[in-house]
């Protein structure tokens, strides 16, 4: 057999697999957006594009949460994760290993776990609450749970790793010549982070942010147990109207424009960012 | 002659900032790994609580009763049962297409790479509840009852592309020249194969598989669009926000932390060893 024919017999069944249970599904989603009918009588193509104007008017609100909700949470593990990624990859010496397992190990307990543990850190009348009121930062029957606060917490924790990860993927090769360099040139600090290390842990910085802000975006999870239907995002809206209410069309239709709303944000992103290069 | 330039005189209170920036940097750090175990804690805390009514979520008092009892919380046991079964199967099934697919791509230059390359990231860039609504779409459309198998077609879906992207850096990693010297030491190819090639990949074949039981194990969000009646894990969790929480939960987040913590520890002190 050529070395070529080889190749695709090993692809194949991958190819397959991906073939049959992704593209396949996602053209049709794209069908079953233009479908009419109901859940008793069964739905028919009819090609009624209007849906996408109707369910945008209806879950506007939902759909920039989801947006604001996600890009808060973002720049907050980014802020919290790059020094975390800094001190592993540049100062951890022969801790670095361990300090990697730590940072990853949490994620291990279990997503829903986790959710329900910031349930409890945030309830009403525990430990951090009562601190918060007693310095008057929250009224005396203020709350955290149940607050857009409570589901951005949730948000930006669950997603830390994929932000932690990439950047220290990156900071990892950075040359400690070059900072060496930088301070020799009278750079301070700032300014040899500035013109160093930062731009050097852009592809972390920007793979770090697409890969907590498109999970974030669709999530539905942390809004079900920290926050309220006052705070519902987009994943909320198409996880009901498909299980709960059995609304096919308009739930399907959500998440084609949530899908294309992502691959146009990431490619300007990613343009913008100058970096191309990300698998 | 030579004159060396003295090196830049940095100034005391320079240094003295210096340092404060230095550390400050590892101060942060620390908060931020407080952030991280911060839920660990309370899970662990509380697989302790003797909660007085359906839900553990206020501290009543210490208590090993969900600790003796594990299976006590109904149906949870078996919900971990099914979640190990999809998670294994799943795995082995994700680990072995992703492998054959990483050795094409790395060892073979074909029309299609770089589709094939694309069509290897998207589901990764895909949100989990659009990757979830398709297929539950697919199925519905195709009258496809949900079950078990969805959920499994679904797992060995998303696990996929992260077999590949940890298989595809083992192997381009690999030192070319190791494989040649065993050509020129007259090894055949099946034998080159087997006694270096493979032993040498196998840490990243682990290393997917083990990342792919874990994400198999852990999701909810496509679960849930295709589950139908069957209950993993992390369904009964999402069950139990409303119903009412058993510190049997935190027992088993529990369990897994230090069993995921004792694995990475493990592979950290085999890879000293050597």
């Amino acid at each position: 057999m050529t070395r070529r024919g080889t190749a695709y017999l090993l692809m194949l069944p991958a190819l397959a697999w991906l073939a049959v249970f992704f593209l396949i599904p996602t053209v049709t989603l794209v069908s079953q957006s233009l479908q009419e009918g109901s859940l008793e009588e069964g739905y028919v193509v009819t090609g009624n594009v209007g849906i996408y104007a109707d369910v945008l008017r209806d879950y506007a609100p939902q759909f920039l949460r989801s947006l604001l909700y996600a890009g808060i949470a973002t720049v907050a593990a980014l802020l919290i994760a790059y020094p975390l990624a800094y001190t592993i990859a540049l100062k951890a010496g022969r801790w670095r290993n361990v300090l990697l397992v730590l940072v990853v190990a949490p994620f291990f307990t279990s997503f829903l776990v986790r959710t329900l543990a910031w349930k409890i850190i945030l309830g009403d009348d525990n430990l951090v609450v009562d601190a918060l009121r007693f310095v008057g930062v929250l009224g005396d029957d203020g709350r955290l749970l149940a607050t857009p606060f409570a589901v951005i917490c949730g948000l930006t924790y669950n997603f830390l790793p994929f932000m932690t990860l990439p950047l220290y993927a990156s900071l990892e090769k950075l040359d400690g010549r070059l900072l060496e360099a930088a301070n020799d040139l009278y750079a301070g600090a700032f300014t040899a982070f500035r013109k160093v290390t930062l731009p050097l842990s852009m592809p972390g910085v920007v793979g770090g942010t697409l890969l907590t802000f498109i999970p974030a975006a669709g999530d539905y999870v942390n809004v079900e147990f920290l926050g309220t239907p006052q705070t519902s995002m987009i994943g909320n809206v198409i996880q009901s109207r498909f299980l709960v209410v059995g609304d096919y069309p308009a739930a399907a239709a959500l998440s084609v424009i949530l899908m294309v709303t992502i691959v146009v944000m990431v490619m300007v992103y990613v343009r913008r960012a100058g970096t191309e290069e990300l698998v | 002659m030579t004159i060396t330039a003295p090196a830049p005189a940095r100034s005391a209170p320079s240094r003295a900032l210096d340092w404060v920036r230095d550390h400050l940097v590892q101060f942060f750090a620390g908060l931020a790994l407080l952030y991280l175990f911060l839920p660990v804690i309370v899970v662990f805390a509380f697989s302790f609580n003797d909660p007085a009514g359906r839900f553990n979520f206020q501290w009543r008092r210490f208590s090993l009763d969900a600790w003796r009892d594990v299976c006590g919380a109904p149906g949870m046991c078996d919900s971990l049962l099914v979640s190990l079964q999809v998670g294994l199967l799943a795995t082995v099934v994700a680990t072995l297409l992703g492998t054959l697919l990483s050795f094409a791509l790395v060892r073979h230059r074909f029309r299609g790479r770089a589709a094939t390359n694309l069509l290897i990231f998207l589901p990764m860039a895909t949100p989990e509840v659009v990757m979830g609504s398709s297929l539950l779409a697919l199925f519905v459309q195709g009258g496809v009852d949900r079950g078990f198998w969805t959920i499994f077609v679904a797992h060995v879906l998303f696990c996929l592309s992260f077999v590949v992207v940890t298989v595809k850096a083992r192997l381009q990693g690999l030192d070319p020249g190791l494989e040649q010297a065993a050509m020129d030491l007259y090894a055949n190819e099946w034998q080159t194969f087997r006694l270096v090639t493979w032993p040498l990949v196998l840490p990243g074949i682990l290393a997917a598989a083990l990342l792919s039981f874990s994400l198999s194990f852990d999701d909810f969000i496509i679960t849930n669009f295709n589950s139908g009646s069957t209950v993993t894990f992390p369904m009964y969790v999402f069950g139990a926000n409303q119903r009412g929480v058993p510190p049997q939960i935190n027992v088993i987040g529990s369990l897994m932390f230090l069993a995921a913590l004792g694995i990475a520890l493990a592979a950290q002190y085999r890879r000293k060893k050597y």
